[in-house]
């Protein structure tokens, strides 16, 4: 098993260098330029605008300066960001807390319908429960975030005047003030997200137990005669878990990379803002952190997914 | 008192200057009775826009919470890299300049103990030079006196060319700044200039903190992200594009200022919603730079629980028209200096489309209070506005003009002359109130006879200084272009200087500067110069108005809107905002009433 992590990581390397080629490449071929605001002042004479790009090396060749971050990353340096001038990786420590605490609840929110919604559906298909779970998985799968943010926001804050509708990381009050304070932002993101996960999960969760459920050992184990409590967490919903657990795993990366248009709508200061808003000012170096530690994250939660499967399932061995 | 001083004086009342009560009460003191002073300002038809409200509040702090929602939240905390006008925003609580500039575009101190004037000798006659008077009560946050050492070193500092500081630009024309005694500076000027307070716009940094940390250490300083000033409110903390909290300074240089205990800038989100959390669900007290359709605001307003304001300022929405040709090479060069558009050559043309611009239904139904339609390239403060310009909107004439000139309409509709068909592309940025008034003009000109083809591309590479783009504004591969022209600060000269010859943007200077439309005229250019020596303000601004009338006859400049500043106060906060700086460069004087 050590072996296998190790070969595991050891594979790994080749794929980030590649990645981090790909993306140097797509940003450096992407337009725009970090000081289209300087270039639309009259205020700020040529020299200047040109001493800075010139500064930072953006006048280099774009293998050149792969190689300067490359070489840098390699010494830990993640550089610093040409908008806000602070180093990339205080720009990202920043955010995580926000990030895990916000979208890891609405992850775990997600789960905590997911499964058991998806297991009684499954175990009983066509029934009334069933018929009524699917309709609101589907409507909450392919209703978007952006329109269901906007549609509690409207319902909520301006209707009802029940909720504020712009996060602050940083509240005011003490004590369980402040934890009040903290819960009552959190409900409406944590609920579009968390809703909007979990009906998708639910779908899958249903039909991967649907699978399992036929299989001719369920049938044993209730010919058996054991409780239908016992028959569907040991026999049915260890099973069917497998490919949940793939899909949950590869989804971890995405609770880092936090939730684009969530927090947009509610001004939440998580890594995926930070992304966006690096996007759009074209500061490679924090695209380039950001997006790292993306790709990090995901070869590194493949491997937890793989590791996984031999828990759940003995019978998977690693070689 | 001399006749000139007087002249002058009634001169500072016309242009808004001086205010009319404070004019009278110079004149009283002077033995001049209120009758006989009121006289003398009888013909003087003053642009008696708001005078400042009075500060009303008696004593300091005990205001609460004041919280601000930028949806562009601030990324760095030292003024002089502030490029955008969020960080500018950002560091106003903490950081102030020696002068700032009312609604009006009137100076008035800050920092400084009075504005300088030719009548208190701080500007010296010869144009030579400006002498500022620092206030002396004044500490920095960490209780270090502001002195006039402060103010020599940040002009070391912005002007150290390895730094890259943009505040460099308010340095142009600067040869020295000079230290006359701990609360006395002379700005000494390389050349005679009529503008003397461009300086006085730099956000004082403290020279204690930042001394050892200039030029190509600048990023090093740790004040950078943890400001000590001299404004109204101490650093808390800060997270880049999220969040700016600080709390009262009671050692603050004004009497009962500040008001409020504690500031908050929130960032983040768009400006529709940004407008809602003031005018809807009252969570904020102030948002920012709402670029929102008039119509949707107007809806919010009505929950009653705020106000929208609009500042007037000098930002120009207007279309350029290319005076090079943008279609063919010329030693290897698209929109070539040495080349000539092929129908915008023909004046009757540029003529035509000036005629072709809806300026009422454009005002009425894209940007409603958001801006004030124009004729002039140059509008405000009120001394600059041209009253030769008028904006006529009428497709006869312009059709009768095409017709006379030649060009004749096709099977299809579309006019030519010589073989050329008057089909032009007209691009802007991506803006939904851009693509409506590009929508408005094309309509006029199809009956006209003219086909625009419209373009957009977005922002952050029409706008952007990128050589490999095609699609910048600076290069302008297009017939015509629509984009808004800033004005930074109140002083037109650099706003009037994109029409100068030697501001064509060409490949050799990388299209970097502000000639975009590339037309130049001889008279512009000798008028221009006249005007960078010109000393006397009247003189001057008649020499702008000029100018102004000049471009704008030509044709290739068509100005359509004058924007405002656009900002949501809630019901209860007094705030004296302006259109010619940071809203929040008044911040000290903000309160809830």
């Amino acid at each position: 098993m050590g072996a296998f992590i190790l070969r595991r990581l050891a594979l790994a390397l080749p794929s980030l260098l590649g990645i981090s080629v790909v993306l140097f490449t797509v940003l450096a071929l992407a337009p725009g330029d970090p000081f289209a605001e300087l270039a639309t002042n009259a205020n700020v004479p040529p020299e200047v605008r040109v001493h800075l790009r010139a500064s930072l090396g953006l006048d280099d060749p774009v293998a050149l300066r792969y190689v300067h971050w490359l070489v840098a990353m390699l010494h830990g340096d993640w550089g610093f960001s040409f908008i806000s001038r602070i180093d990339v990786t205080t720009l990202i420590w920043q955010r995580v807390p926000v990030t895990l605490g916000l979208i890891g609840t609405s992850q775990l929110l997600a789960l905590a319908i997911a499964i058991p919604v998806g297991t009684l559906s499954a175990i009983k298909p066509y029934s009334w429960f069933d018929r009524i779970a699917s309709t609101i998985a589907l409507a909450g799968f392919s209703l978007p975030t952006f329109f269901t943010g906007i549609l509690l926001i409207l319902v909520f804050s301006i209707r009802l005047d029940w909720l504020p509708f712009v996060y602050r990381s940083d509240v005011e009050a003490t004590g369980w003030h402040a934890v009040v304070e903290h819960v009552r932002q959190a409900i409406m993101p944590v609920c579009v997200l968390g809703l909007f996960q979990g009906a998708g999960w639910t779908r899958y969760v249903r039909s991967a137990v649907l699978d399992v459920v036929r299989l001719d050992h369920v049938t044993t184990a209730r010919s058996k005669g054991l409780p239908e409590r016992r028959v569907v967490t040991r026999h049915v919903l260890r099973n069917a878990l497998i490919p949940v657990v793939t899909l949950v795993a590869l989804q971890m990366p995405a609770v880092f990379g936090g939730a684009i248009v969530t927090e947009q709508i509610f001004r939440i200061p998580g890594i995926g803002a930070l992304l966006i808003d690096a996007v759009l000012r074209n500061d490679t170096p924090v695209i380039m952190g950001v997006t790292f530690v993306f790709s990090a994250l995901v070869i590194v939660f493949n491997l937890v997914a793989d590791l996984l499967y031999g828990l759940l399932d003995p019978r998977i061995a690693y070689r | 008192m001399s006749e000139g001083l007087l002249r002058e004086l009634v001169d500072q009342v016309r242009y808004g200057k001086l205010a009319r009560r404070d004019f009278i009460a110079r004149m009283v003191a002077m033995g001049v009775g209120v009758p006989l002073a009121s006289a003398m300002l009888a013909d003087v038809a003053v642009a008696q826009s708001a005078e400042e409200a009075p500060y009303k509040p008696t004593k300091r702090g005990g205001g609460g919470p004041l919280r601000l929602l930028l949806w562009q939240g601030p990324t760095l905390m030292n003024p002089h890299f502030a490029t955008g006008t969020k960080d500018q925003e950002g560091c106003r609580p903490f950081y102030e300049t020696l002068a700032r500039y009312d609604a009006n575009g009137v100076p008035v101190p800050v920092l400084a103990a009075e504005i300088p004037s030719r009548a208190n000798g701080g500007i010296a006659a010869d144009g030579l030079s400006t002498t500022w008077k620092l206030k002396k009560n004044v500490n920095w946050h960490d209780g270090q006196p502001f002195t006039a050492d402060d103010v020599v070193f940040n002009w070391q500092y912005a002007t150290d060319p390895a730094a890259g500081a943009f505040t460099i630009g308010n340095y142009t024309n600067v040869r020295s700044v000079e230290k006359i005694d701990a609360f006395t500076v002379r700005v000494n000027f390389a050349k005679p200039s009529p503008i003397w307070d461009r300086s006085s716009g730099v956000w004082m940094i403290p020279k204690h903190l930042f001394s050892a940390y200039m030029g190509a250490k600048s990023r090093e300083a740790p004040a950078n992200q943890h400001p000590v000033g001299t404004g109204p409110y101490k650093f808390v903390s800060f997270t880049p594009g999220d969040l700016v909290r600080g709390e009262a300074n009671m050692d603050y240089h004004l009497p009962n200022r500040p008001f409020f205990d504690t500031i908050e800038i929130k960032g983040g989100g768009d400006a529709t919603s940004a407008a809602r959390a003031v005018l809807q669900t009252g969570e904020f007290d102030y948002a920012w730079n709402l670029q929102v359709e008039d119509n949707v605001l107007k809806t919010m307003e009505a929950a009653g629980k705020g106000r929208v304001l609009f500042m007037p300022s000098g930002n120009a929405e207007m279309i350029m028209l290319n005076a090079a040709d943008p279609w063919t090479e010329v030693d290897g060069e698209r929109a070539s200096v040495k080349s000539r558009h092929f129908a915008f050559s023909d004046p009757a043309v540029r003529k035509a489309f000036g005629l072709l611009i809806d300026r009422k239904s454009i005002g009425d139904f894209v940007y409603g209070r958001g801006a004030a339609v124009t004729a002039n390239a140059l509008n405000n403060p009120a001394q600059f506005n041209s009253k030769a310009m008028v904006a006529e909107f009428n497709v006869d004439k312009a059709n009768a003009l095409l017709d006379a000139a030649g060009w004749k309409r096709g099977a299809d509709g579309v006019r030519a002359k010589d073989g050329k068909r008057l089909k032009l592309v007209f691009q802007t940025s991506i803006n939904s109130v851009r693509q409506k008034v590009q929508a408005i003009v094309k309509q006029a000109c199809a009956k006209a006879g003219i086909e625009l083809e419209l373009k957009t591309v977005q922002g952050s590479v029409f706008f952007s200084s990128d050589l490999t783009n095609p699609d910048t504004y600076g290069k302008f591969f297009a017939d015509l272009e629509m984009y808004l022209n800033t004005r930074t600060g109140t002083d037109p000269d650099r706003f009037m200087q994109q029409w100068v010859s030697w501001e064509i943007c060409q490949k050799a200077n990388g299209w970097q500067l502000q000639n975009k439309c590339r037309w130049s005229s001889p008279e512009y250019d000798s008028l221009f110069r006249l005007s960078e020596g010109e000393l006397d303000p009247v003189k001057r601004a008649a020499l702008m108005v000029q100018m102004n009338d000049m471009a704008c006859n030509a044709g290739f400049v068509v100005p359509v809107a004058v924007r405002a500043q656009v900002s949501a106060l809630a019901k209860s906060i007094s705030a004296p905002l302006t259109g010619w700086g940071p809203d929040l460069s008044g911040i000290h004087d903000w309160y809830r009433a």
